[in-house]
């Protein structure tokens, strides 16, 4: 009987995909399921916040400055009677923006150059070289120059909004892709000389294959880490570039701006230093942890568990 | 390993004078001028003059020439002369800042102090603590301390430095009192109450930086040891019937040590250029808040030397890590 | 109970009694945080207020300018003037004479030779010295004995206290800067960092950008003076570090330029432990509005007086852009207590200052909009006025700088009410302030219609600083873009008031001149005066003696300052 029914069971299931089997097991882990949740949240908060609290962020109330959390501004308002969650759910929009696509770019930079250096050993030199002294360039010149000699270019080409995203994104994926890059060459040095490597090299694996199949899965952990790392980073990045006027327009809120602004009020209005700080702090936590599930559930030595 | 690390030496020479060219380039290339900082009411023309006593007006590669010469031939010199009392480097310009119009080394050295106390010292007391958070964090993993660890690190670097000094200062020093607000760097240690002023003032810089490289280590160290307790090895170790201790720790430990040597090797460098944001909320005047000042003014020989001599600590470090791969993985080899 | 209350008070008050009974030193330490830290001893190299007001506990001019404005004998007996003789009556000549028995803090005599050196090394062409304009007009100087000074200017000069008054042209020491001349003025770092002064104090250690120490001169000419054994002038952090460590940790006894949201100053001062201390001298917050084309399209004639601009040209624009902008409110939402609302590029000393332009300090915006109105510039269905096919679409630049950027976001705000549409731009300040040619970001280039930052004049004559806006002063290529009438503003009349004003000596005359000036720039809207700054520092509670002065260096008192106990 079992043996039939095995028998007549086994066809009709469609294979399962690859992806399935990581999505069962991404399923499973409790914190990435929480963390998925929160971070879905934020995103849905700061792409439609703006119709479900339509209160203009840049919009001077001049009767309502310097007001604590009420039913009105449910956090508040800031000197000038700007209403605190409209700005936070602009400025998200921005930080989210930038966070993810320069952890994005300086992911793949880094990724590929660590992983080009560390399997093909005539690029290791000229590579790393390279690395050094991208991380040896002093980060407020490089920026100054890229300021004087891109920002009218893009802005004509992109608006100014546009165009200052472009170069903030270029700015801060150029300027943080080392770390990753040195990380993922040494995971792959010492990759290349395990027995699997070797055994599918003997098979004839062609290098794309190799890396795509063998080396990327197994430095998936070093650049998980790295992502997390870099959304935080270049979220405070931004913010320390707005600071110093090298960023987007002053009238432009994004959460480092706002935490960066409110640093000075710590004492009086602490409201306005915790709001930004919490949804910067929750941001990166919630990646952190579905970064780790899908370390997790990329990894099938786990999977088989 | 030797022919590696020689060939690697030589390699560094031409590599460093390229960066030093690259970095001297984009200096020139960066809008600014030595005289910004000057109030609006010195006139324009006075200005210009001022530049040209600085002399900006040379031709650029006289400029790096110059800068060449007085780095790599007078200041060694000059270091010579001070340990052997020779006097090879006499009457001879160094590299002189723009801003104070001194010799910039001697400067670095007047800052080093501090900054070694405080971001050396803290990079070492978050490494410490670290590599073992990282360990029990991955071989428990999802456990409670797991889950606290994680915690704390992922607040350790998403708060910004600036943020948690600012919190700290007003805890301890404003309503507490217990700690100082301002760094005081001519404090000289020479007996125990002067040793416990030093803890006080550098308690807090410390622990804010402490925890922000101790939150960035222990991420890489818990990744990788994750990576490496479902190997083969491991089981084939436990098979053996050696202690779960030695297996972890010296098993284990050894081989999810590269990524975590690169990110300290990274780190190492950064400890002499500073971390300018804790040395600024704290005031603690080290080499990172030199730079930072000396970029905000357009000193071009201060921002030059500082990057270059970081620039020297970079590849070297680079260097070490990449040794010490080997010795961690001796089937990683170079030649 | 009672009695010891009374035994108490009675304590107090002797040691609160005058310091004259006070001897060198007997208060023991000074604390000084200036948030910018000094970078050198010379001023003359660096030409800071920072560097300065170091400088000043060093070395000191013939005359100095008290916290009221007035001069006042520092290193000589009497101010020479017309009236006394000191000045001759062709007002070529002004003769010092030095006080009797000054020494240098290395014991030896202050001479005129000294005092003539002072000018031989700041209008050395080849010494790059940042106080080289206070000798302008100076042709020479004779030193006729140790203790006479007489400077001979080529032109008649109806305000001859240029050269050696106020904190920006002290005395240095000639047998310590002879090889220190010209090109060599800048390798000379031993005597940079550690000058011989006659001042209350002297450096006993000098740590570039981070921290100096003093200890008192004992060749000061005051037997009693200063109350102070040693002093230590910290630099670095922020304005609201320095604050703190004055107004509520106590850790310092005096910070500088304390630039801080009102509110945050008025919480740190509930503390108790120090005074916000203010003093308004002649700084204005101003919007500078172009007056020429700045379209990229012009190639290397953008910004230049070749290519009109656009609509600013037209002065119901520009009146209206001033009537639609609130400065009661923008002050007080950016200063507070340490700003006043203005309307005026002049503010201070009081004779200088005209009432004809008060109309500008109550906002109108339906008069703006009315205006514009007439004018023929009509609302678009986007809300923007235009004519002719030219909006009103203005780039708004400043540098960077929290209450810079209050004060963007609130007029932008206004003028958007009046139909301009305007886009926000900030620029880092070491940017934006430097005269990089390179550069499309600096305040002289102006690439942008309206433009806003504080400007200030040194001392109390006004003559230089109105000056600024001669058809000569306008930044062009030809001149590197080096020049100080950013708005690009040529008018004949102002002209000619400039050049009566340079041979008036009267001083009535002169007040009415520079009203006059200061009416014709604001009547024409060229630039839009919103806030009067004060200079804002803190001294704890316990410095007593401080008198915050704006005319002079703030530390220019420093030898009367004592520890009220």
């Amino acid at each position: 009987m079992t043996e039939t029914a095995q028998n007549t069971d086994v066809p009709t299931k469609a294979p399962r995909s690859q992806w399935w089997d990581i999505w069962d097991q991404f399923r499973h882990h409790k914190g990435a399921m929480l963390a998925s949740f929160v971070f879905l949240s934020i995103l849905f908060i700061v792409i439609f916040g703006k119709f479900l609290w339509p209160i203009d962020p840049a919009y001077n109330d001049f009767g309502a400055m310097d007001q604590r959390p009420s039913l009105a501004h449910p956090m508040g308002t800031d000197g000038l009677g700007r209403d605190a969650l409209a700005q936070m759910i602009q400025g998200g929009r921005t930080s989210i923006a930038v966070g993810m696509t320069a952890m994005l770019l300086a992911l793949f930079l880094g990724t590929l150059v660590g992983v080009l250096s560390g399997y093909f050993r005539r690029l290791d030199g000229i590579l790393m070289r390279i690395t050094d002294l991208f991380l040896a360039l002093p980060l407020l010149p490089l920026l100054l120059v890229m300021m004087m000699l891109f920002r009218e270019p893009l802005s004509a080409a992109f608006g100014p909004e546009m165009g200052i995203f472009i170069l903030m994104v270029t700015a801060i994926g150029l300027t943080s892709w080392m770390p990753t890059a040195r990380i993922v060459r040494g995971d792959v040095l010492a990759l290349k000389e395990r027995e699997f490597i070797l055994s599918a090299q003997s098979i004839g694996t062609t290098p794309f294959k190799m890396i795509m199949r063998h080396i990327l899965p197994n430095v998936m952990s070093p650049i998980m880490v790295s992502a997390t790392l870099g959304i935080a980073n270049a979220i405070i990045t931004e913010s320390a570039l707005s600071f110093l006027g090298l960023g987007f327009p002053p009238d432009f809120p994004t959460w480092g701006r706002l935490l960066n602004d409110a640093a000075e009020y710590l004492q009086i209005y602490p409201e306005r230093v915790i709001w930004p700080g919490l949804a910067i702090s929750l941001t990166v936590l919630s990646v952190n942890y579905i970064g780790d599930g899908l370390r997790d559930a990329l990894d099938p030595r786990l999977r088989k568990r | 390993m030797l022919t590696f690390t020689i060939r690697r030496l030589l390699l560094a020479i031409p590599t460093l004078l390229f960066i030093a060219l690259v970095i001297f380039s984009l200096l020139k290339l960066a809008p600014g001028d030595p005289t910004a900082n000057v109030p609006l009411t010195v006139p324009p023309e006075v200005k210009a003059k001022m530049r040209e006593a600085l002399g900006l007006g040379q031709p650029n590669y006289v400029q790096f020439y110059k800068w060449l010469v007085q780095f790599f031939i007078i200041e060694p010199q000059v270091m010579i002369d001070h340990f052997f009392g020779t006097d090879f480097a006499d009457g001879k310009l160094r590299v002189i800042s723009w801003q104070w119009r001194g010799p910039v080394m001697d400067v670095v050295v007047q800052r080093l102090p501090q900054t070694l106390w405080v971001v050396g010292l803290s990079y070492v007391v978050g490494a410490m603590i670290a590599i073992p958070i990282g360990v029990i964090s991955a071989y428990k993993q999802y456990s409670w301390f797991d889950q606290i660890g994680t915690f704390i690190s992922m607040i350790g670097f998403s708060v910004p430095t600036f943020f948690t000094g600012l919190l700290l200062i007003v805890i301890f020093s404003v309503y507490l009192g217990w700690f100082p607000s301002i760094y005081d760097t001519t404090l000289v240690v020479n007996d125990w109450p002067s040793f416990v002023k030093q803890l006080k003032q550098i308690a807090m810089p410390v622990f804010v930086l402490a925890l922000y490289n101790a939150a960035q280590i222990s991420r890489f160290m818990r990744a990788s040891m994750l990576d490496n307790l479902n190997q083969d090895y491991v089981r084939t170790a436990r098979a053996k019937g050696l202690s779960e201790r030695v297996v972890v720790l010296v098993h284990v430990l050894r081989n999810s040590m590269i990524p975590v040597v690169t990110v300290i090797a990274l780190g190492v460098p950064g400890v002499f250029g500073g971390a300018i944001i804790t040395e600024q909320v704290f005031k603690v005047n080290g080499i990172g808040d030199m730079l930072i000042k000396a970029i905000e003014a357009n000193d071009l020989p201060t921002v030059q030397t500082l990057t270059f001599i970081f620039a020297f600590l970079i590849v070297i470090f680079n260097l070490i890590a990449d040794i010490l791969y080997g010795i961690l993985d001796p089937r990683i080899r170079y030649d | 109970m009672k009695i010891k209350t009374i035994l108490m008070g009675a304590a107090c008050a002797f040691a609160m009694a005058p310091a004259a009974f006070a001897e060198r030193g007997a208060d023991g330490h000074l604390n000084i945080i200036y948030w910018q830290a000094p970078s050198t001893m010379n001023q003359y190299l660096s030409g800071g207020n920072k560097e300065q007001d170091a400088a000043a506990l060093v070395n000191e001019p013939l005359a100095r300018y008290d916290a009221s404005g007035a001069i006042v004998p520092w290193l000589v007996d009497e101010v020479p003037t017309v009236e006394n003789g000191g000045v001759s009556a062709d007002l070529k000549t002004i003769t010092w004479k030095l006080t009797e028995g000054l020494k240098w803090s290395d014991g030896t005599a202050l001479t005129s030779e000294d005092v003539k050196f002072t000018w031989e090394y700041c209008t050395n062409p080849d010494g790059g010295c940042a106080s080289s304009n206070y000798f302008d007009g100076v042709a020479s100087i004779d030193t006729p004995d140790n203790r006479t000074v007489v400077i001979h200017f080529a032109e008649p000069k109806p305000f001859p206290y240029g050269p050696f008054v106020g904190a920006s042209t002290p005395i240095i020491q000639k047998a310590q800067f002879e090889n220190c001349v010209g090109a060599k003025a800048q390798e000379c770092t031993t005597e940079n960092f550690n000058p011989i002064g006659t001042g209350p104090f002297v450096v006993t250690d000098f740590r570039p950008n981070d921290v100096i120490s003093f200890k008192a001169n004992e060749n000061y000419r005051d037997p009693n003076k200063p109350a102070f054994a040693t002093v230590t002038f910290k630099g670095g952090g922020d304005a609201q570090a320095a604050g703190r460590s004055v107004l509520e940790t106590g850790e310092f006894d005096y910070a500088w330029n304390l630039q801080l949201s009102p509110d945050v100053l008025a919480s740190m001062e509930s503390a108790g432990k120090g005074t916000v201390i203010k003093g308004f001298g002649t700084s204005v917050e101003r919007i500078m509005i172009n007056l020429t084309d700045v379209s990229p399209d012009l190639g290397d004639e953008r910004g230049t007086i070749k290519h009109p601009h656009p609509f600013l040209t037209d002065i119901n624009v520009r009146k209206a852009l001033s009537m639609a902008i609130d400065r009661a409110l923008l002050t007080k939402i950016g200063y507070g207590e340490t700003g006043k609302p203005t309307c005026n590029v002049l503010p201070a000393p009081a004779i200088y200052v005209s009432t004809a332009n008060d109309s500008c300090l109550t906002q109108d915006i339906e008069g703006a909009n009315k205006l514009l109105e007439d004018a023929g510039w009509v609302k678009g269905s986007d809300g923007i006025r235009a004519k002719d096919g030219v909006r009103l679409s203005v780039l708004y630049q400043t540098s960077t700088n929290a209450v810079r950027q209050k004060y963007q976001a609130a007029i932008k705000q206004w003028w958007n009410q009046i139909g301009v549409e305007v886009e926000l731009r900030n620029i880092s300040a070491s940017v934006f302030f430097g005269s990089d040619p390179g550069s499309n970001d600096t305040f002289q280039k102006f690439f942008a219609d309206v433009e806003m930052y504080t400007n200030n004049f040194n001392g109390t004559d006004p003559e230089n600083y109105m000056a600024s806006w001669t058809c000569a002063q306008i930044p062009s290529p030809e001149n590197q873009w080096q020049g100080n009438n950013m708005p690009r503003f040529c008018n004949e009349d102002y002209e000619a008031l400039v050049k009566e004003m340079s041979v008036t000596g009267d001083i009535n005359k002169r007040a009415e001149l520079a009203k006059a000036m200061n009416d014709m720039l604001m009547q024409n809207y060229i630039m839009l005066p919103i806030t009067h700054r004060a200079s804002v520092s803190a001294r704890s509670n316990t410095l007593g003696g401080v008198d915050m002065n704006v005319w002079d260096s703030q530390m220019w008192n420093v030898a009367d300052w004592t520890r009220a106990k």
